[in-house]
């Protein structure tokens, strides 16, 4: 198991560094920089554009050295914790997002959480009532729940709390505390706006995680050491809980390295429309903007959440399952 | 021991008659049928008997041949504004006036501002009946951007109105808008499975078949480009796109960026699946005659698991047709006068807005039941696919 670990843990260092790599490329792909857009910006409010101070920046910033010496110190700077300089807010990159990372993980996090709360119950019953009136209600709200684009499920709760309270329910705390530090009452105000979009974000995830518990239960129920048990006489609830569903959780374990891009992917695009104050929205201004190392940051951020997303899952499934370390399960 | 009688010699004898192989139970012609089918016969009879999948195959095809003549669907042009109509809500069409029957028909609206709040409000004015015209000329448009045509299957009374599903921010019809962006909404889906189903059957197939180096390589990549969460990359790439290009670059930019990163679970899927499948004694006939590599993964292999791939395939169409609507939501995507249903959709952005016209976010229906759609029919066809089942 420890050599398992290191052997992952090693190769998740190329692959961290070709990220950056890909990351650096793709903030650098829109043609121009920050300073082209601004002094646009500049000129289209036909404001004087002070050419030398331009020069400086320029100089300052490092735009006009070659793509291979911005990147390698790009590099070292995210090794030592440097982030790099947000043109557009005028402070570190550290400062700016501080807090957006930190509420994007409790959002990603208690989406997966609130997944499995929900997924677990609901497949467990489809499978032992398959066919039953329930289970097909259930799969068809599943279906909906999988066609439905959270963004879009985003707006209408949006829309329909506008009717029925008159407020928005968007934002992931009470504006009196937007701006102040960190208190329990901050902290209770925010789980008092989580469910939102934590729902709103689950959902699709929520349905396919039933679909594919209740696929592997039925796989299990249908073999024959489930009808030797039954045949035993051992209690149906001893019967399910012992075996067929021990072998059904694996998707649990094996999904988080899949279900924590889709939970961010998602998070990203609804944090726009319910104005959450995580990286989504602020990735999308950096994007546009040009603000290149702030949204090279939340990419980089957003992509190593992911990478240890998978080597959690990978490490549980081995301590879980011996055959996958033992198949050498790194090259696979 | 006893002395065994001798037997007399039987001459050898041959039927002349031709040999029937089914002497013991002859199969009844339907068994006949059966045994005979090719398998994607088998297929489309179990598919048959899964009444939602082909309810939605046939909803998507008409979706689909809509897309060839929406000129002639909607009422309207995909431009026209109506200054006058700025916000209307939907128009309901009603059959009896006055407890009379005259046909299918509109009331006209009346228009005030209410001055407290600047809401537009529409009143139906029942002495205003605008009877709906059939087969007739209205808005001129050019059929597929050359041929000039006026004619529609459905328009409003000259001089009337008929906003079914209301009007937008420029009083524009939405229902009229909704038919043209399906063009866009429905074509990105299958342009990007096309781009990464080669991509996927290529990588995949190098992968499979050749193991080794190429294999790591390809399943490194793989792993990399999964690292990336989907949906901030895909903004991250298509914001650079540069704004100078035309609408038409910029439509194929996205699906190429949509195809691009969807291929590495086909070619995973693709990888495994030549994995097992070159162990097998075809295979190795097919490879001892001489045959190229690409003969031997398209002509022998492929076609082992062809089915599946059409399942992923349909099953992968929604999830492009939702990130093109995701991208254009957000004002990444398609630009106008490019018009998709992300790009109306981003009119819902603003909630102020949706709260006081709610009709704006009717576009969402046709995408919820066209994802739909595609999920029962790709559910069908799993079941289908293996007909041996």
């Amino acid at each position: 198991m420890v050599r398992y670990t290191v052997q992952r843990l090693i190769i998740m260092i190329p692959n961290l560094l070709v990220i950056s790599l890909l990351t650096f490329i793709i903030i650098q792909l829109p043609p121009g920089d920050y300073l082209t857009t601004y002094v646009l910006e500049l000129q289209a409010q036909g404001e004087h554009v002070n050419q030398e101070r331009i020069d400086y920046l320029r100089e300052e910033f490092g735009f006009d050295r070659p793509f291979h010496e911005q990147y390698l110190s790009w590099l070292a700077g995210l090794l030592q914790g440097d982030f790099g300089h947000s043109f557009e807010y005028d402070l570190p990159v550290s400062e700016v997002i501080g807090d957006r990372v930190f509420l994007s993980f409790v959002v990603s996090f208690s989406t997966i959480l609130f997944t499995w709360i929900v997924s677990f119950p609901i497949g467990v019953y489809s499978a032992t009532h398959q066919y039953s009136a329930g289970d097909h209600s259930l799969t068809f709200l599943g279906f909906i729940g999988l066609a439905t684009p959270n963004f879009l499920l985003a707006l209408i709760l949006l829309y329909l709390s506008n009717l029925a309270f008159g407020t928005s329910i968007g934002g992931l705390m009470d504006p009196r505390y937007v701006e102040a530090p960190w208190s329990w009452a901050k902290v209770n105000s925010v789980l008092a706006h989580l469910w939102v979009p934590v729902i709103v974000i689950g959902t699709s995830n929520t349905a396919s995680m039933i679909r594919r518990l209740r696929a592997n239960l039925l796989d299990e129920l249908g073999k024959q050491y489930v009808v030797t048990a039954q045949s035993k006489g051992l209690h149906p609830l001893k019967v399910l809980v012992k075996y067929p569903l021990r072998m059904a959780l694996n998707p649990f374990i094996a999904d988080i390295g899949t279900l924590l891009p889709q939970v961010i992917s998602g998070s990203a695009i609804v944090s726009v429309v319910l104005s959450l104050p995580t990286t989504g929205p602020m990735l999308l201004r950096a994007l546009q903007s040009q603000d290149m190392y702030l949204a090279g940051s939340f990419l980089m951020f957003l992509a190593l959440l992911t990478v240890l997303g998978v080597l959690l899952s990978d490490l549980a499934l081995a301590a879980l399952d011996p055959r996958i370390r033992l198949a050498g399960g790194v090259a696979r | 021991m006893r002395k065994q009688p001798a037997r007399e010699k039987l001459p050898h004898y041959v039927s002349d008659a031709a040999f029937d192989p089914n002497v013991t139970d002859t199969p009844t012609p339907e068994q006949e049928r059966y045994y005979q089918a090719s398998s994607l016969l088998l297929m489309w009879w179990k598919l048959r008997r899964h009444r939602l999948a082909v309810a939605s195959g046939v909803f998507l095809l008409a979706a689909y041949a809509s897309i060839l003549i929406s000129e002639l669907i909607a009422p309207y042009h995909l431009h026209t504004r109506n200054a006058a109509f700025i916000y209307a809500p939907p128009q309901r069409v009603h059959f009896f006036h006055e407890g009379r029957y005259i046909g299918p028909f509109v009331y006209g609206m009346d228009y005030t501002l209410n001055m407290e709040n600047l809401e537009r409000v529409y009143t139906p004015n029942t002495a205003r009946v605008q009877p709906i015209r059939f087969f007739c000329r209205g808005d001129p448009y050019a059929f597929m951007g050359r041929v000039a045509g006026d004619f529609h299957f459905i328009c409003p009374m000259e001089g009337g109105t008929m906003f079914l599903l209301g009007t937008d921010r420029l009083g524009r019809d939405i229902l009229s808008r909704i038919v043209y962006g399906a063009r866009v909404s429905l074509t990105v889906g299958l342009v990007g499975i096309s781009i990464s189903f080669t991509f996927g059957i290529v990588f995949g197939g190098l992968a499979g078949y050749y193991g080794g180096w190429v294999d790591s390589l390809v399943q490194r990549t793989i792993e990399i480009i999964r690292s990336f969460p989907e949906l901030p990359l895909w903004m991250a790439l298509s914001a650079a796109l540069p704004t100078t290009w035309d609408p038409m670059l910029i439509y194929f930019g996205i699906t190429l960026i949509l195809g691009l990163m969807d291929w590495t679970g086909l070619a995973r899927a693709v990888r495994s699946k030549l994995l097992a499948l070159r162990e097998e004694d075809f295979a190795l006939a097919a490879m001892l005659i001489g045959a190229r590599p690409s003969r031997i993964i398209m002509r022998h292999l492929l076609p082992n698991f062809l089915s599946h791939l059409i399942v992923s395939a349909t099953l992968a169409v929604p999830s492009m047709i939702l990130a093109e609507t995701a991208l254009s939501f957000l004002g990444l995507g398609m630009r106008p006068p490019i018009t998709s249903w992300g790009v109306l959709l981003n009119e819902a952005q603003d909630i102020n807005a949706v709260a006081l016209y709610p009709w704006l976010i009717f576009t969402m229906l046709p995408i919820i039941l066209v994802v739909l759609a595609f999920n029962f029919l790709g559910d069908g066809l799993r079941d289908a696919a293996d007909p041996y089942k």
